[in-house]
């Protein structure tokens, strides 16, 4: 008696593609049902740390707007957070515990791969950014003044397209490292937070060093969307919210193609040098 | 004394811990990132202040922040290198179940551990402290600084850090292993409380308790005055209290912050040998 049923459907495209994300974020789902600590250090204690910043912002005067950039800035933390551990350094562990060998030896794709582990993560984040955003508005009396609820969605839809485009592109470097990977990804969170502007307007970072941070797409989805339900948004901003919609447009093809074709290179190379079941210790 | 377990166990914890935390990379690229982290932490908060106060940085407000979070960097650094090894020896190398069956007292090995981020959070304070001071006018003189305050306050808040860092150790033996640092991320929780970044007064009334029953909160005042005496007294959190009153609080805060640590580690480690979780991993 055979071990396993035999396949009786086989699947390929785009079947293939959605059964992966699907398998993938699977467990991830599962974990986080038999798993429940996450919901304390994922949504409540973050929650406190961005109210650590609204209270300096208090303590030092700043204008009520300001409360507001903190508040909404700390929701997209959680996008920023989900790309990086969740997605780009999860490879580092799938290739210590022998997963990440399988997944290259499947007929899945590792774009398929990486979505599902993202949106696997998905709920905690979303849950997370609504809890800051909720919690963080009620209790801080942080007032809104949205000017275009449409542009408002598509900077959000947009931001999230390229902000998971350059998680899969930099998860691809993620299949040559090893150990690094883990402090890399350490590394890519007070930086970035410094450089999207995360607590505070980019523009104050001046024009190059705005332009700079822009590369990562959190920047200007940040700064469009702040310049979209805040009053003192516009005049705060480091572009037009046009100019930042085709921006984002721009950026969203871009690391998505790179991602495709950098993640399809890095694996070749990876399996040429021998690095998919490294296990440097 | 060389042949005690718990010194052995926290020596060999704190080599072993040393080399896992440097042997990934080159000296140099070590540096940078042990800086780069730490300025932009700091540098997040500088740019926050400079927007709204137009750079004035002459303000005492502004030395208490930037000493605060400086001085801060030891929690994260602390809580982290002690909980971490749990994640790192159970599901990274392994060995957490031999480490178990060996002759090791496991939390001085935890303690030894953690002196490798103890070390690197250290030098990125140090690196802080060096860019406020030259850079930032936050005001030092050598002279004026209570050195014996500043080095009793040090050491009394490394050992308080170690004891919670025993704690998370506890909790984590119970927990999957998230995708974060559980450390981390207590300690930008408790940012909150401490008074780390603003005086307490800025919380509302029915959160201060909580600072307030905190020995990180006396440990970065001690810091503070031990530092930059005259800045720290413009604040009135703890203007009634004298140095040693305040060491005097901070010794039985940590007292009774270890008592409790010391308690749900055992409990925890306990029930992580109860439900076979010694050598669980949880890859999701």
């Amino acid at each position: 008696m055979a071990l396993v049923e035999p396949i009786s459907k086989k699947r390929s495209g785009l079947k293939l593609f959605i059964m992966t994300v699907f398998g993938r974020s699977y467990p991830r789902l599962v974990g986080m049902q038999r798993e429940r600590s996450w919901i304390f250090f994922d949504i409540f204690v973050p929650l406190l740390s961005v109210s650590a910043y609204v209270f300096v912002y208090r303590a030092i005067g700043a204008p009520e707007d300001y409360v507001g950039f903190v508040v909404v800035g700390g929701a997209m933390t959680a996008f920023w957070m989900n790309i990086l551990w969740n997605m780009s350094s999860q490879l580092y562990w799938e290739k210590e515990q022998g997963n990440l060998a399988l997944y290259i030896i499947s007929p899945a794709s590792m774009m398929a791969i990486l979505l599902g582990m993202a949106l696997g993560g998905l709920f905690a984040t979303l849950l997370r950014a609504i809890a800051i955003m909720i919690f963080g508005s009620l209790i801080f009396n942080v007032s809104y003044y949205v000017v275009s609820f449409w542009q408002l969605i598509a900077i959000f839809s947009l931001s999230m397209i390229a902000l998971y485009g350059l998680g899969m592109m930099s998860a691809s470097i993620f299949l040559l490292l090893s150990r690094e990977a883990w402090h890399i990804s350490n590394l890519a969170t007070e930086p970035v937070y410094l450089l999207s502007g995360m607590y505070f307007p980019v523009k104050n970072l001046g024009f190059w060093g705005s332009a700079f941070g822009s590369l990562i797409p959190l920047t200007l989805g940040l700064d469009a969307i702040r310049q979209l339900i805040f009053k003192s948004g516009p005049s705060l901003g480091f572009l037009s919210v046009k100019i930042e919609i085709i921006s984002l447009i721009i950026l969203s093809i871009i690391y998505l193609i790179a991602a495709k074709f950098l993640l399809a290179h890095i694996e070749k190379l990876a399996m040429r040098e021998g690095r998919l079941t490294e296990n440097r210790r | 004394m060389r042949n005690s377990i718990s010194l052995r166990s926290f020596i060999s914890a704190s080599w072993l811990g040393w080399k896992i935390e440097s042997n990934w990379t080159d000296p140099f690229l070590f540096a940078t990132y042990s800086i780069i982290k730490p300025l932009a932490s700091a540098g997040i908060l500088v740019i926050m202040y400079s927007i709204v106060t137009d750079q004035n940085f002459n303000n005492p407000m502004f030395a208490y922040l930037y000493l605060g979070n400086a001085f801060y960097q030891y929690v994260p650094a602390v809580l982290s290198g002690i909980s971490w090894t749990i994640i790192d020896d159970r599901e990274h190398y392994r060995t957490l179940k031999y480490i178990y069956i060996a002759p090791v007292n496991i939390p001085l090995y935890l303690f030894g551990r953690g002196v490798a981020k103890f070390l690197t959070g250290s030098f990125a304070v140090i690196i802080t402290l060096l860019a406020g001071f030259l850079f930032l006018k936050v005001p030092f003189d050598f002279q004026q600084v209570n050195w014996l305050l500043f080095v009793v306050s040090l050491i009394l808040g490394i050992l308080m850090l170690a004891l919670l860092g025993l704690l998370l150790a506890g909790i984590t033996l119970i927990t999957a292993r998230h995708s974060y640092y559980i450390g981390d991320v207590v300690a930008s929780g408790l940012f909150l409380f401490t008074g780390a970044i603003f005086p307490l007064e800025v919380l509302p009334v029915w959160i201060r308790p909580i600072g307030y029953a905190l020995p990180i909160t006396y440990w970065l005042e001690l810091l503070r005055r031990s530092l930059v005496g005259n800045i720290a007294k413009t604040f009135p959190t703890f203007t009634s209290m004298s140095n040693l009153d305040l060491i005097l609080v901070l010794l039985l805060t940590s007292l009774i912050a270890g008592l409790i640590a010391i308690f749900l580690f055992n409990k925890c480690n306990h029930s992580a040998r109860e439900r076979g979780l010694i050598d669980v991993a949880t890859n999701y």
